[in-house]
């Protein structure tokens, strides 16, 4: 297996390349994605690359171009569907939810979207209660689609590969924080998307989480470790369909769960995987499972008071440590 | 054009102008310095819109703007303390320092934002003109926004509501030519924005925004049509923003070429060149109204670093209204 060291950024340009490169069908639609590069850069070079009927710049019409999307996808081609961000991808939720997710089942099994959608995800950039959204477990409500959540770099590039082969649509999202992030690039193999990922083991509790949270989550294992307390750090990373077995192995080897989601905590993802623990393992439990998310409020802008908003290292041990009696 | 039969209002727009220039540069400056962080876009280049638009209102009129909104809350009367403590994230900003650059917000001036989500302010001016409309009162509500938003089905889906219901709203688009890096050529399939009111059953007009005074008449005629009960009025002003869409823009899709031969058309300068021209402005003026914004301004900076922070305790204050 060989490792490059790249950042997110580039693995997720890296493997829209080799989409592009490898299938005609394949191509990018979205606002900025062309002349502009991409708004986190992500696309730099390709329309040079690849020319702009592959590379579309799409007018601020996200209805629009990702129902265009599902209709691309309906005519037989492979359209990588970019929303700046999943705050705008409110505009085109009639179109993903009604649409894209239902037309398959409810035309009897005749039609298949095979629609990537892609997007920037997540707060703690200081823009404010508008463009700091987490609505991936939102989307995970929705029978007919698939929502990944890349953490890694390996993640970032080998999902959207994967992605790209599935006969339905898939969101994907990256959280934007990731981005400039360096990590090692495995090149071998595709990414399994229907399992999650063991990102640390431990035998005291399990850390449940994805996304921008899971780093937070392996920094407070580490700080936790210095304690004496092993911490298994599980990576979601498929949010739906969830790999319940996985999530249940580690519940029933360490007996505690907490789990950690930058969403708000009313009616969250952390919610879901606390549901599937309770009928799933209630009996290995050693203690209510316990949940790190957002405040309820809309994250506002100053610092002190986003970092407050926001799940972080120390209120994810804190929630640890109180499981533990620690 | 003729001299100004108001010499005073003309320095007037002249010195309004101006303290948007000087008070964006000023927050550039600070940006670099980290004291305002997240995503600021400035309005340079653009002044003589903002500034000439909102003459026409009065006091009782609503106003909803966009992320690039500085100049508007600023020509608004909110005072440049008040905001700029607001882009330090300061409980004595306009907003309690919860939204930052993008999110303005000022009732006892009618300013309802602030609004980052493009296309999104205008539904929401449509029904606050809904409302004078229903209880009687002759207001109207100016709602700012860009070209790109044109592109957004909440721009049609307004206009047309807002002529079927012949509604009091100034939609006024101010046409900077890129929605951040597309041109409008590569986003609208007619790019004459103006004549997109027709489809509606509504007025519509360019007007160049790059001369405040045509942007202060034309508006001023759009708001005694609106005012009069002649239903919505779309304004579209031909402008040029002269910074990057944010702060961090590479500035891949226009040429540095296309950007000066722009800024020869500084609202400012070509404003302070008619002045001077029509010796309505000596150097001294000038020099005067400079020494009062750098003051403004100074004292702006002042407020707002001596301002507190929000309590952490509060985060969660004003989700709902308090009861008692
Ligand atoms: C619905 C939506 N899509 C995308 C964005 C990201 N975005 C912010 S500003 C902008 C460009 C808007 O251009 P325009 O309306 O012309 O206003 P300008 O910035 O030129 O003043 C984009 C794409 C957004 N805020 N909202
Ligand atoms: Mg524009």
């Amino acid at each position: 297996m060989t490792m490059t060291k790249t950042t997110y950024r580039e693995a997720v340009r890296a493997g829209l390349r080799e989409a592009l490169q490898r299938d005609p069908l394949v191509f990018l639609m979205g606002e900025d994605v062309g002349r502009y590069g991409g708004t986190y850069a992500c696309s730099h070079g390709l329309l040079e690359e690849f020319g702009p009927e592959r590379i579309r710049d799409a007018p601020l019409s996200e209805s629009a171009f990702v129902g265009a999307g599902i209709g691309a996808a309906l005519g037989g081609m492979k359209p990588i569907v970019e929303v700046m961000t999943v705050n705008f991808s409110l505009l085109a939720l009639d179109q993903i939810v009604n649409n894209a997710a239902t037309i398959r089942h409810m035309s009897g099994g005749q039609f298949s979207i095979p629609l990537v959608l892609r997007m920037a995800t997540g707060g703690g950039r200081q823009v404010a209660a508008q463009h700091s959204h987490s609505f991936e477990g939102w989307y995970a409500h929705i029978p007919g689609i698939t929502v990944l959540t890349p953490a890694t770099v390996t993640d970032a590039k080998g999902m959207l590969l994967a992605a790209l082969r599935e006969p339905d649509p898939v969101l994907i999202f990256e959280h934007a924080y990731l981005y400039p992030m360096e990590g090692e690039l495995e090149e071998a193999g595709l990414v399994d998307i229907s399992k999650a990922a063991l990102r640390r083991q431990g035998r005291d509790v399990s850390l449940l989480t994805f996304g921008g949270s899971l780093w937070k989550s392996l920094e407070a294992a580490e700080r936790l470790a210095a304690e004496g307390i092993e911490a298994e750090v599980i990576d979601l990373r498929v949010l739906r369909p969830l790999d319940t077995a996985t999530i249940l192995a580690s519940v029933r080897k360490t007996h505690r769960a907490v789990i950690v989601d930058e969403a708000w905590r009313t009616g969250s993802f952390a919610a879901e995987i606390s549901a599937q623990i309770m009928e799933g393992a209630f009996y290995d439990l050693d203690g209510p499972v316990a949940r790190v998310c957002s405040a309820e409020a809309p994250l506002p802008y100053p610092k002190h008071l986003e970092d407050a908003a926001l799940p972080n290292v120390e209120g994810i041990a804190r929630a640890v440590r109180g499981l533990l009696g620690a | 054009m003729n001299v100004p039969a108001d010499r005073n209002h003309a320095l007037e727009l002249l010195r309004q102008m101006l303290r948007i220039r000087r008070f964006e540069e000023k927050t550039a400056e600070l940006y670099s310095l980290g004291k305002i962080r997240g995503f600021l876009h400035l309005y340079i280049g653009e002044e003589a819109v903002a500034v000439g638009a909102l003459q026409a209102l009065g006091p009782e009129d609503a106003v909803v703007a966009t992320y690039r909104e500085h100049g508007h809350a600023l020509v608004r009367g909110t005072p440049a303390g008040s905001l700029m403590a607001e882009l330090y994230g300061k409980a004595n900003g306009c907003a309690r320092g919860r939204g930052g650059s993008m999110h303005f917000f000022d009732a006892s001036r009618r300013f309802y934002g602030g609004l980052a989500i493009v296309g999104g302010g205008l539904p929401v001016a449509v029904g606050l003109a809904l409302a004078d409309k229903l209880q009687g009162r002759p207001r109207v509500t100016a709602c700012f926004f860009g070209d790109g938003a044109v592109a957004e089905g909440e721009f049609h889906e307004s206009l047309n509501l807002a002529a079927l219901w012949k509604l009091p709203v100034l939609f006024l688009c101010e046409n900077n030519l890129y929605a951040m890096g597309t041109a409008l050529a590569r986003h609208q399939s007619q790019t004459d924005i103006a004549r997109k009111a027709q489809a509606y059953n509504l007025p519509g007009e360019a007007v160049d925004g790059m001369d405040v005074l045509a942007v202060e008449a034309a508006t001023a005629g759009a708001v005694e049509t609106v005012r009069g009960g002649g239903g919505p009025y779309l304004l579209e002003y031909r402008t040029y923003r002269f910074r990057a869409h944010s702060m961090y823009d590479a500035e891949r899709y226009r040429t540095k070429d296309e950007v000066e031969q722009w800024k020869q058309r500084d609202p400012i300068a070509a404003f302070e060149g008619l002045l001077r021209e029509w010796k309505c402005l000596t150097s001294d003026d000038l020099a005067a109204i400079e020494a009062d914004i750098a003051a403004e301004i100074d004292k702006a900076v002042a407020f707002a670093e001596a301002g507190a922070w929000e309590p952490v305790e509060d985060l969660t204050k004003d989700v709902y209204t308090e009861r008692t």
